[in-house]
């Protein structure tokens, strides 16, 4: 952790109120967010108990299974789920803008301007933390293989109709959350934590209530007492008044008052299923109020100039796998193949790099970090003197002098980066500190192409400047081969035939 | 992320009980005579790779084993049998040295060095070598018995090969992933690294690939064993740069079921110095260092940030003192002693901030030809002396990273005489308050021993060594 | 550790824990949330004595007004024992399968059905069950068979006192192995695990393995390798997974090795300390107050008494409330107030730079430096966003 995020914490820890990290807010933020807050049955893995969704603040959907071992009910939760979810996620396929990109032919090996659909944007999902999106992955992947009984006549439990597909959306969603800056899906403690610093750690930081009470702390209530009531006080009966952000739920809720209900809703007995339901939202619609706020306060912050660009790119995601929904393509297998799992990796080290710069360059408080670790400086130029390269035709290559309390790691010779008006990024070599504090660079582009830089292009004595020792548009990594080339070293190409099975159904199973 | 060590028969039922580490001498006991020991692995190494019969073969090599001499010598024979080869190694310096030894050791062998398109490409010192072609484009080097050039150049080469024969070095520091963008340009390989050393990291999660043969995440050794479990895997058994004394130490903190031994015995490697100790903490642990080949020079216990000045300050005056006394190292390669010059003296800690601020304290004490760098430059590198800023000196938390198998192993293996460590007292105390609540992923298998127990065995040979400051 | 008889807790440590525990208060055994809590925090003498002395954390907490927020849900509880009944049916038979196709020696036959032996392992108390697994684990390892060890009963020493455990079951092989066999009831979902819970799981059998081990009963030799069952994806039938145990255990053999002594923590206590819920709060917190912790956030999902020790560990402005991760880079400076002192400049001896903005080699603490740096810059990146 940046020594300058360590003051933000210990600040909060002292004032008794979240300090912010961040001056831009990072994160895309959608119009209309779904807001899926899902509980789950303890100790039955994908046994959902109830979920509340929408994209509503004040009329949310509440679905909820009274028995969640009956696989009747589980299969009514999930179309019901789909029902809810799908429509929201299948609504921004047709309205595209057409973009142009350039792709190789297969067959000349040429590439070649195409043009192509991008959707003009794409529908956010956003959970409570976490634990919500590990558990939209997880009800991807049990439903994502289902047979509906169209695909699949014989089959013993055939899955409602739109279940496979709202599986194959889940899982999507899932794996694009692991792209680092993506915000197809958000948790909201995830994106509270990256902007503000509580007087907590970031373990406790994972409880919305706790997490929310320290940014929100007023007058008269320190955070940590706000956190502390949010995190342990019960009401008479023992229940948390602030409930879990799920999908787990407090063991007391599940012993005091679901269980007796769920035996009287096995017993026959009248009412227990609206008993149920009413006590499943007892536990939900704090933490959906909770979400909201958290969107809340988010929105209050500026969006980062970069954040569109990034949210282009999810844009792209979502147009690709409605491609592949539309092809015809079966869902995504249950372990990547050595080819895709590099791809997705070398994707994933390539956008966190792209973020780190991205973010450094929009907001000057995580830029603070970058030039607290020595990875920037920045600094009032003193001295300007033009230089130009020998050859045959020269160019300026000025010589630029800051002076900067900054102690960037430099040794000489290190290139370095300076972002432009035109949001254009401006080479530099580092050539040497001509005396303690000062700092000589040379500029080695971004002036033009002919011999007298352009207007603007070369800084001047009094202006501050930012160099960075990162790039601030980082390369992706090398081709690798396509899946059928897979080399002999990772086990040969995978079998183009082999499809995953449906989850074999047994009497024994849970879903 | 785990680089298994290869030929560790890791997970089977016949392994060596938790905590019955090989006994010290175990190595020896089991290489009585060096020379012809390493020989003899040497040439088996050779026949397996001549001979063709495998996809892969795979030489583990333990610190200064001879790894480039090794690497030299296949492609020199495998040119001479007409094959050619690429070379693949990790970095562009690892790869300019490869050349230069390749060209040196054979001046009239054609060797291309595929390098970048940026400004100062290569090593200068190529330059010198008229038989070494240059370029940044792989067609302009086709035919050339030998190729060399790094694996993130060599996954961007398109329309050349498939080469008959790659050798991969430095292949545990390796990824996976890079291995798989590269793997499509050979037919077979000899892959050649060091198991002990620092693993390849991503700096993003990986873990949903955790436990997945082809981990893209995993060392390229690890994937390449786990598809292909019946490549013959070789281990280099000699230190050559190791002395007596700390081969013993380095085999069994770091490589308890693959234990090897020092090429020289005790006593063939001496430290001697001119000037004689002015008694201080700083000249005491250098003699105790020139005698046992190992000193920890301790300061007081104390929580320091990481460029604790007083460590740092410890660390250069250790270096300003060896200098000035004069050190000469008495070895087996001639009677006549080296003077332990600045450029045979390194400087290892764990950050780059550290190491700054060691290079500007031995700036002002008038020290600059001496080599300081993290961990992970000193890969691969050799001094007579070394002097370590232990990686938990200070520190109020042990983590993952200070705690880092590798990191520790590189840093204690980089001498062939002596090495030096400063450090805080208090760290066993550290270690033994630090928390065990590691994850584990079903199916990756376990690298031992953990940072946690390597640190605990040096610290304990050190302790017999210890000078207070 | 050493097991001759020499290190066996004397008989006035015995007393002095059962005095500190409280009259007629039966000591808790060493469960899995113990040995976790040991795990994340071996450095904390606080909870080495808690927890060596038997004393209920829990009921402690709840005393001192700091209840732990831990509890199983019915529903959790219900379906785990499910599983392993459903695991352990069949008289062992398919757990006895699965512990051969994971940890058989190659070419071993499995086990036919009827050819596992399942010993009553039942007596009256703690030490009663202990000498029944043993005498079991004695005869199947002399027998050479299958025999399946339901809930056996072993102990360990634990900082000097010994503490009882109770492994799900221990397998013994027809060539002496002893297999340790935990049985979860979270999913190995397409291959893989919940890697913090497998972790949780490796260190308890890790502990089983040690006590096992220490019986050195002839013949019989602790697999390094435990046998992990858990439901198999969205089911309810086991699948098993080997886990290496190697580094669990010897982490655990140096931790338990290297305990400060019980007696050394006990005898530092004031006269009178007390640990029986019992007693009213202000004295417990007292005694409680007399035992260094070692509070940190990692201990609040672990620890009953954490929620106490973070009150402690905030009013006195301790900075590992905030993570342990945040001490990293302050060096000495162990409290808010210390580290906000140092950022503001304050009891230090020189400024960083001069006014001519020219940066100088900071004199003293270099942590200090840094924290003024750091806010310094945070405080112009904040005005330049025009944030307070």
């Amino acid at each position: 952790m940046s020594l300058v995020t360590t003051l933000a914490r210990i600040e909060a820890a002292a004032t008794g109120r979240a300090r912010p990290v961040a001056t831009a807010r990072h994160r895309h933020l959608a119009e209309r967010p779904l807001v899926l807050v899902p509980l789950t049955t303890a100790g039955e893995v994908g046994a959902p108990l109830g979920a509340m969704v929408g994209t509503d603040r004040d009329a949310p959907r509440l679905l909820v299974v009274p028995q969640p071992r009956d696989r009747t009910l589980r299969s009514a939760f999930l179309a019901e789920l789909a029902d809810a979810v799908l429509p929201h996620l299948e609504a921004a396929q047709d309205e595209v803008e057409l973009v142009e990109r350039s792709e190789t032919d297969p067959e000349t090996g040429r590439k070649a301007k195409v043009e192509v659909e991008l959707c003009a944007d794409a529908p956010q999902l956003v959970v409570p933390s976490a634990a919500g999106v590990a558990y939209v992955r997880l009800l991807g992947r049990s439903m994502r293989f289902r047979r509906t009984a169209e695909e699949d006549p014989r089959a013993a439990h055939p899955a409602p109709p739109r279940l496979p597909l709202l599986g194959r959306w889940l899982t999507h969603y899932g794996e694009r959350a692991r792209v680092p800056g993506s915000s197809l899906l958000l948790a909201v403690t995830e994106v509270l934590g990256r902007h503000w610093a509580t007087g907590q750690s970031r373990l406790e930081d994972q409880h919305l209530g706790a997490l929310l009470a320290w940014i929100t702390a007023g007058e008269g209530e320190s955070g940590a007492e706000a956190a502390l009531r949010a995190e342990l006080a019960r009401d008479r009966d023992g229940l948390l008044l602030t409930p879990p952000a799920g999908p787990a739920t407090d063991p007391a809720f599940d012993n005091r008052r679901l269980a007796p209900a769920v035996a009287r809703y096995d017993a026959g007995l009248p009412g227990a299923e609206a008993e149920i339901r009413e006590l499943v939202a007892s536990q939900l619609r704090p933490t959906w109020d909770a979400v909201w706020q958290g969107l809340d306060l988010l929105r209050a912050l500026p969006p980062g100039a970069h954040v569109a660009d990034r949210w282009k790119r999810d844009r792209w995601s979502y147009t690709a796998h409605r491609d592949r929904v539309r092809g015809g393509e079966p869902p995504q297998p249950r372990r990547d193949d050595a080819v895709t799992a590099a791809r997705k990796l070398a994707a994933r080290e390539t956008a966190q790099a792209e973020l780190a710069a991205q973010e450094a360059l929009d907001d000057p408080l995580v830029m603070a970090q970058r030039r607290m670790a020595g990875e920037a400086f920045e600094g009032e130029v003193v001295e300007v003197e033009m230089v130009y390269s020998s050859g045959k035709r020269p160019m300026p290559r000025p010589l630029v002098t800051v002076r900067t309390g900054d102690r960037p790691h430099l040794e000489g010779g290190e290139r370095l980066h300076r972002a432009l008006e035109s949001g254009k990024s401006q080479p530099g070599v580092f050539t040497e500190s001509p005396a303690p504090g000062l700092l000589t660079v040379r500029l080695t582009g971004g002036m033009g192409r002919g011999r007298e830089p352009e207007a603007g292009s070369v800084p001047e004595a009094g202006e501050t400047v930012c160099w960075t020792l990162f790039e601030h548009a980082p390369r992706g990594g090398p081709d690798l081969p396509d899946p059928e080339e897979t080399p002999w070293t990772h086990g040969g190409p995978p079998d183009p035939d082999a499809l995953d099975a449906p989850d074999p159904v047994t009497p024994e199973d849970l879903l | 992320m785990n680089g298994t060590p290869a030929g560790a028969p890791a997970g089977s039922a016949s392994l060596p009980g938790t905590g019955s580490v090989p006994p010290a001498d175990s190595a020896n006991a089991a290489v009585p005579d060096p020379g012809p020991a390493a020989a003899e692995a040497t040439g088996a190494i050779l026949r397996d790779v001549l001979s063709g019969a495998h996809r892969g073969v795979v030489v583990d090599s333990p610190p200064g084993a001879g790894k480039t001499t090794l690497v030299v010598r296949a492609a020199r024979e495998l040119a001479a049998a007409g094959r050619p080869l690429m070379i693949v190694a990790q970095t562009n310096a690892q790869v300019d040295d490869l050349v230069d030894r390749l060209a040196t050791a054979e001046p009239e062998l054609p060797v291309g060095r595929l390098h970048s398109s940026e400004a100062q490409p290569y090593a200068p010192v190529l330059d010198r070598h008229p038989s070494v072609v240059k370029s940044s484009k792989a067609a302009d080097l086709a035919g050339l018995d030998v190729v060399v050039s790094t694996a993130a150049k060599w996954a961007h080469v398109k329309g050349a090969g498939p080469w008959e024969q790659a050798i991969v070095d430095e292949a545990y520091q390796m990824r996976s992933d890079a291995l798989l963008s590269v793997a499509g340009l050979f037919e077979r390989a000899l892959f050649v690294g060091d198991p002990g050393q620092l693993d390849p990291f991503s700096q993003v999660g990986a873990e949903q690939w955790a436990g997945l043969s082809y981990d893209p995440s995993a060392s390229a050794v690890t994937t390449l064993l786990a598809h292909n479990p019946d490549l013959p895997v070789h281990r280099l058994p000699v230190s050559w740069r190791l002395p007596a004394s700390a081969a013993p130490l380095v085999s069994r903190a770091f490589y308890p079921y693959t234990p090897f031994r020092s090429g020289t015995g005790p006593g063939e490697r001496r430290l001697e110095f001119a000037l004689p100790s002015d008694g201080s903490g700083v000249d005491r642990v250098l003699d105790e260092a020139a005698g046992s080949g190992w000193g920890l020079l301790e300061l007081p216990a104390r929580h320091t940030p990481r460029t604790d000045p007083e460590a740092v300050a410890a660390v250069a005056a250790v270096v300003r003192r060896l200098l000035d006394r004069r050190g000469a190292a008495f070895g087996e390669r001639s009677g006549e002693p080296d003077p332990v010059t600045a450029e045979r003296i390194a400087v290892g800690t764990a950050h780059r901030d550290q190491a700054a601020a060691v290079r500007a304290a031995l700036a002002s004490l008038g020290v600059t030809d001496v080599v300081v760098d993290t961990a992970n430059r000193l890969q691969g590198r050799e001094f007579d002396v070394t002097v370590v800023l232990h990686p938990l000196s200070g520190r109020p938390d042990a983590t993952a990273f200070h705690l880092e198998t590798g990191r520790l192993c590189v840093l204690a293996s980089r001498h062939r005489h002596a090495c030096v460590v400063v450090c805080r007292a208090g760290v066993p105390e550290l270690l033994d308050e630090y928390p065990s609540a590691e994850p584990v992923q079903l199916g990756v298998t376990v690298k031992f021993p953990d940072g946690w127990e390597a640190n605990h065995a040096v610290l304990a040979h050190l302790a017999e060594h210890t000078v207070a400051w | 550790m050493s097991h001759n008889s020499d290190s066996q807790p004397t008989t006035a440590l015995r007393r002095r824990l059962a005095e500190l525990r409280g009259a007629d208060v039966a000591p808790r055994p060493m469960d899995a949330r113990a040995l976790a809590a040991l795990a994340a925090n071996p450095g904390c003498r606080r909870r080495a004595l808690l927890d060596g002395a038997g004393v209920d954390k829990g009921a402690l907490a709840q005393a001192l007004g700091s209840p732990a927020p831990f509890g199983q849900s019915q529903f959790a509880f219900v379906r785990g024992h499910a599983f392993e009944a459903r695991a352990k049916g069949d008289g062992g038979a398919e757990l006895m399968r699965l512990v051969h196709s994971r940890t058989a020696a190659a070419g071993a036959p499995a086990p036919e059905s009827g050819e596992v032996s399942v010993p009553d392992l039942s007596a009256p108390g703690p030490e009663g069950r202990a000498e029944r697994t043993r005498q079991a684990l004695e005869r199947a390892t002399a027998d050479g068979g299958w025999t399946l060890l339901d809930h056996p009963m072993v102990r360990l020493e634990v900082a000097g006192s010994f503490v009882h455990l109770e492994p799900d079951a221990v397998a013994v092989h027809p060539d002496g192995r002893w297999t340790v066999v935990e049985i979860k009831s979270f999913p190995v979902l397409d291959g893989s695990a919940d890697p913090a819970k497998v972790g949780a799981a490796a260190r308890q059998a890790a502990v089983y393995a040690l006590a096992l081990k220490a019986l050195g009963v002839p013949g019989g030799r602790v697999d390094d390798r435990a046998l992990l069952v858990c439901p198999k994806d969205f089911s309810n039938l086991p699948t098993a997974e080997a886990v290496d145990l190697r580094r669990q255990i010897a982490t655990t053999r140096r931790q338990l090795a290297r305990l400060t002594r019980l007696e050394e923590i006990a005898a530092a206590l004031p006269e009178g300390a007390t640990f029986d819920p019992a007693r009213p709060p202000a004295e417990l917190a007292g005694s409680v107050e007399s035992v260094p912790a070692a509070y940190a956030p990692q201990c609040l999902s672990t620890c009953e008494l954490a929620f106490h020790c973070r009150g402690r560990a905030r009013s006195g402005g301790a900075v590992e409330a905030l993570g342990r991760e945040v001490r990293g880079e302050l060096g000495g400076l162990a409290t808010v107030e210390a580290v906000l002192a140092a950022a503001r400049g304050e009891a230090c001896d020189t400024a960083e730079r001069s006014p001519d903005h020219f940066p100088k080699e900071p004199a003293g603490d270099p942590a200090a430096a840094a924290l003024r740096r750091a806010a310094r810059l945070r405080a112009e990146a904040l005005s330049a966003a025009g944030r307070p």
